[in-house]
């Protein structure tokens, strides 16, 4: 009943990116090595290499996202592929059956990729099992389960700021529970070799048996914080303060809003990533955000360099030989 | 054929020499050197010193504008491009260790374009296999070589520098 | 019409009968065991050598499909299944397409079960109206027209009072009484066990404590009311070991539990699939253990399928989306032999819960092979091999966890009143 690795190929090559559990850490640092290459392409004249020119690729939003999609589409021009983005947003599509079908009808019309986004946890992994051989899938953010490209801006964010990952400690700050991001940067983290993982929270926002991914679980924001030399910082939804887990966003801020006067206790030179938009205020204050430590806007810069790796590397292994 | 560092020298003095030539006869005034990833770097490099520019050396990976993608997928990077000068109106020496097919060399000139629009582009090369299946044609070649059925050569490097040639498997 | 079952290993824990031996069946009652009747002379003869011979099975509870529609799941397809499977007496839970709490609802149903005539159909009724938990159900017109039992159908009674008036209620008109214990607001929006797959797959999670706070608020309910109760479908250790203190106290209590709970965890769910997706969820390994135990201690009484088939749109969707069940009728058997195999319990126990003490549960006349019941007879071949496929599975739900697997234990002969409504095709080769 466990599905064998849907994410690779026969040879151990890149087919769907789903998650960053169960990918071998040389297919990350693959990644982030080919992302490196991308990097200028933004600030050339002529923004696109032709690498995927002529191929179709789909964005599948299911639920809204303005930056995201944003990226993923500016990502795909600057291979120069076709892109496509569909908005499905209203509830009448969200039932199971359209998602097979809509998935079918852009069969139909052989697209080369899917990036799709998704309420629902593993529907990335329903859709790349349903999906035909030829196709690509690529998961922009599934339910709670998973997002493994947000995962790789932020591990390309801290190797370019702090080089090598065996010598950090990582703090992840807010609502794990509801977290894609926080489980996929856990797994890249783990992967990469990070010295060590501490998720901090409060109880009704830290999920059970969290420990079993190799973390350490802090409830009080500075004893989590100190000697760190990296601080995620979660964004913080509304919804969490009307479901019985907070009273209410300021006194989220009172025990885990991030000021300068906490990260006086991590490591000098520590940096601090948020996967945006953020609340400023509500995790984390203006002098912060806007301060030295801030490399927000740098995970900014990296999304679309990323991603065009993570697409390019996938993409590549849908290579044929010509028969002579 | 094999030759070594100093076999390699006297080439690369030749080069240079027509290098010169080369530009002076068309007015190509203040190049900038370009070499392709790898070998083409490590001859572009000692080109620039021997003939003394000042302007830094660019080099190209050209990884995502081969035009095998759909065949073989990616190849694993190399180090990225890097350009430090603004190509437009510039007059670039385009340098790579060994011209086969031409494709290479097809793939570096448009990755050169999305750059900026040069005022020329000169081709400078190590060695010349004379097989080309495009239109390609270098402006200073190093040294010409027909090699057999099967045999390869490539530029090891990047000090000392030998050019080896063997039998594919 | 007699016949004889001859040669079998017969099988009534009921009884504590265990032996090879002959088995008569005259005008559809067990005419005799071991001993022929006099002027017996079969009509038929079925030679039961190396099979076991057991009361027709008892399932407690299966779902025959959606208000009969012609699609997917019906009562004729359902029963045929259960038919195939030796289940000769089922008991289907109040939540259909409409409620069971009118009448109606259940005269249909019994009406379409004698028509297919493939096994004997009872009805548990609503215990609140349209399975709401605010207002009663007319319990007395249900019982009237022959439901066996009342029940919440997993539906969450929040309402403490109602919960307390329904019992006493049902206790006034004689109806037992089947709780799935299931907190309203712990772990609605899960869609499996909390715990340490559900965090690294991100889906919400359905805590311990969502069974745990019904059944000891339930418990005390039943203590305070005196009524009769079973608790259905449980899946925690703490849940077994709340009920065995309830029965030590003396509380007139019982409980069952499906056979997948039996054999699954939630480590199950892998990478989403959606065949593992069911309520109650599967939970722990120690939580498996302790069911384990528990039916081998007697503690729980019976095991059922909580049989659930579902049209392959129903599970072709991320799993959160999908609709919770298995396909159950036809793995009762080869997975309750399979456990004893593995020396969970003996085959005395194993039968017991899917016959007899399943019938005690609900009072039903059923799951023995007494001389003078209806002959309700399952004829099973313990070491037959096969493969579960879309094609050996009769239901019309193939959503089974097991698709694909090898599985030992094969029924060859069902007979319902004396009547042979499944029989094997003759050129099957028997296993020695």
């Amino acid at each position: 009943m466990t599905a064998s690795n849907i994410q690779l190929d026969e040879r151990g090559r890149l087919k769907h990116f789903l998650s960053i559990e169960g990918l071998p850490q040389e297919l990350l640092l693959e990644i982030l090595s080919t992302a490196e290459g991308f990097a200028p392409v933004g600030r050339r004249p002529v923004k696109k290499v032709p690498l995927l020119r002529g191929k179709t690729i789909v964005n599948l939003f299911f639920e809204p996202s303005t930056r995201t999609r944003t990226t993923f589409e500016l990502a795909a021009k600057r291979l120069s592929a076709d892109v496509l983005t569909l908005n499905i947003g209203d509830s009448a599509t969200r039932k199971g059956e359209s998602l097979l079908d809509t998935l079918r009808n852009l069969e139909a019309m052989h697209c080369d990729m899917l990036v799709i986004r998704h309420d629902c946890s593993g529907a990335a992994h329903f859709i790349a099992s349903h999906v035909c051989s030829e196709a690509r899938v690529i998961n922009a953010g599934d339910g709670r389960h998973a997002h493994p490209t947000q995962a790789m801006v932020d591990m390309f964010t801290i190797r370019r700021t702090k080089g090598d990952f065996g010598v950090l400690r990582v703090a992840i700050v807010g609502d794990i529970a509801h977290s894609r991001v926080a489980r996929s940067d856990i797994h890249a983290l783990k992967s990469l070799g990070a010295r060590e993982v501490r998720v901090i929270g409060p109880r009704t926002l830290i999920p059970p048996e969290i420990e079993t991914l190799g973390v350490r679980v802090d409830h009080d924001l500075k004893s989590g914080l100190r000697d760190v030399d990296v601080v995620i910082m979660l964004r913080l939804q509304n919804e969490r303060m009307q479901g019985a887990l907070l009273p209410s966003a300021r006194e989220f801020f009172e025990l885990y809003g991030l000021t300068e006067e906490r990260l006086a206790v991590a490591e000098p030179g520590a940096i601090v990533l948020h996967p945006g938009p953020i609340n400023r205020g509500v995790e984390i204050d203006s002098q912060v955000a806007n301060g030295p430590r801030s490399v927000i806007l740098e995970q900014v810069s990296y999304g679309i360099a990323v991603r065009m790796a993570v697409m390019s590397i996938a993409m590549s292994s849908a290579a044929k030989p010509e028969s002579h | 054929m094999n030759l070594d560092s100093d076999e390699i020298g006297s080439l690369l003095e030749r080069m240079a020499e027509g290098l010169t030539e080369a530009l002076a006869g068309r007015g190509r005034v203040d190049p900038v050197v370009v070499g392709i990833h790898t070998g083409g770097v490590w001859i572009a490099e000692r080109l620039r010193e021997r003939l003394g520019l000042p302007a830094p050396l660019g080099s190209l990976s050209i990884a995502f504008y081969r035009d095998d993608f759909s065949r073989i997928g990616m190849h694993p990077s190399v180090k990225p491009s890097n350009l430090p000068f603004d190509i437009d109106g510039r007059h670039v020496i385009l340098v790579d260790d060994i011209l086969y097919t031409g494709r290479t060399v097809r793939a570096a000139l448009n990755e050169i374009f999305d750059y900026g629009r040069p005022a020329s582009v000169t081709l400078a090369v190590l060695v010349d296999r004379s097989q080309r299946d495009l239109p390609i044609r270098a402006d200073v070649v190093g040294i010409t070589l027909a090699l057999a059925p099967g045999e390869h050569i490539k530029l090891n490097g990047p000090d000392p520098l030998r050019l080896i040639t063997h039998k594919a498997a | 019409m007699e016949l004889l079952i001859a040669n079998g290993h017969v099988i009534d824990p009921a009884k504590g009968f265990d032996e090879v031996t002959d088995l008569y069946i005259s005008a559809g009652k067990i005419a005799g065991i071991g001993n022929a009747p006099k002027g017996f002379k079969p009509e038929r003869i079925i030679d039961a050598s190396h099979r076991v011979v057991s009361p027709g099975f008892v399932d407690l509870s299966a779902r025959l499909g959606g208000g009969g529609d012609e699609h997917g799941a019906t009562i004729v397809s359902e029963t045929l299944a259960a038919a195939r499977a030796g289940i000769t007496t089922l008991c289907c839970p109040p939540d259909t397409t409409p409620v069971l709490d009118i009448p109606a609802v259940a005269e249909l149903i019994h009406r379409r079960a004698q028509q297919a005539g493939l096994a004997k159909v009872h009805c548990l009724g609503a215990l609140t109206q349209g399975l709401g938990g605010e207002q009663l159900a007319e319990m007395y017109a249900l019982k009237a027209i022959g439901c066996v039992g009342v029940s919440n159908a997993g539906r969450a009674v929040y309402n403490t009072e109602v919960m307390r008036r329904a019992l006493e209620y049902a206790g006034t008109c004689g109806l037992a009484v089947v709780l799935q214990p299931e907190d309203h607001w712990l772990g609605r929006q899960g869609h499996m066990h909390e715990g340490g797959v559900s965090t690294r797959l991100g889906v919400p999670g359905i805590p311990e404590t969502a069974e745990t706070v019904a059944l000891s608020r339930d418990l005390l309910l039943v203590e305070q009311t005196g009524v009769r109760t079973h608790f259905a479908r449980l899946s925690t250790a703490k849940a077994v070991e709340l009920l065995a203190q309830a029965q030590a106290q003396g509380l007139p209590v019982s409980a069952d539990v499906t056979i997948h709970h039996l054999h699954l965890t939630h480590e199950a769910v892998g990478d989403f699939d959606s065949m593992c997706h069911v309520r109650p969820p599967f939970r722990t390994q120690a939580d498996r253990k302790a069911l384990r135990g528990a039916v081998a201690r007697g503690v729980i009484a019976a095991i059922c399928s909580d049989h659930h088939p579902h049209d392959v749109d129903a599970k072709t969707a991320p799993f959160d989306a999908t609709e919770p069940g298995v396909s159950a009728l036809e793995l009762l058997l080869p997975l309750i032999l399979e456990l004893v195999r593995g020396r969970v319990f003996d085959l005395s126990t194993a039968i017991a819960a899917i016959t007899c003490r399943a019938a005690q549960v609900l009072g039903i006349p059923a799951g023995i092979l007494a001389i003078g019941a209806s002959a309700d007879v399952c004829v099973f071949d313990p070491e037959r091999e096969w493969t579960l496929t879309e094609n050996t599975l009769l239901s019309a739900g193939k959503n089974s966890p097991f698709l694909g697997r090898e599985l030992v234990g094969r029924v060859t002969h069902t007979l319902l009143d004396g009547r042979v409504v499944f029989e094997e095709e003759a050129d099957v080769p028997a296993s020695r």
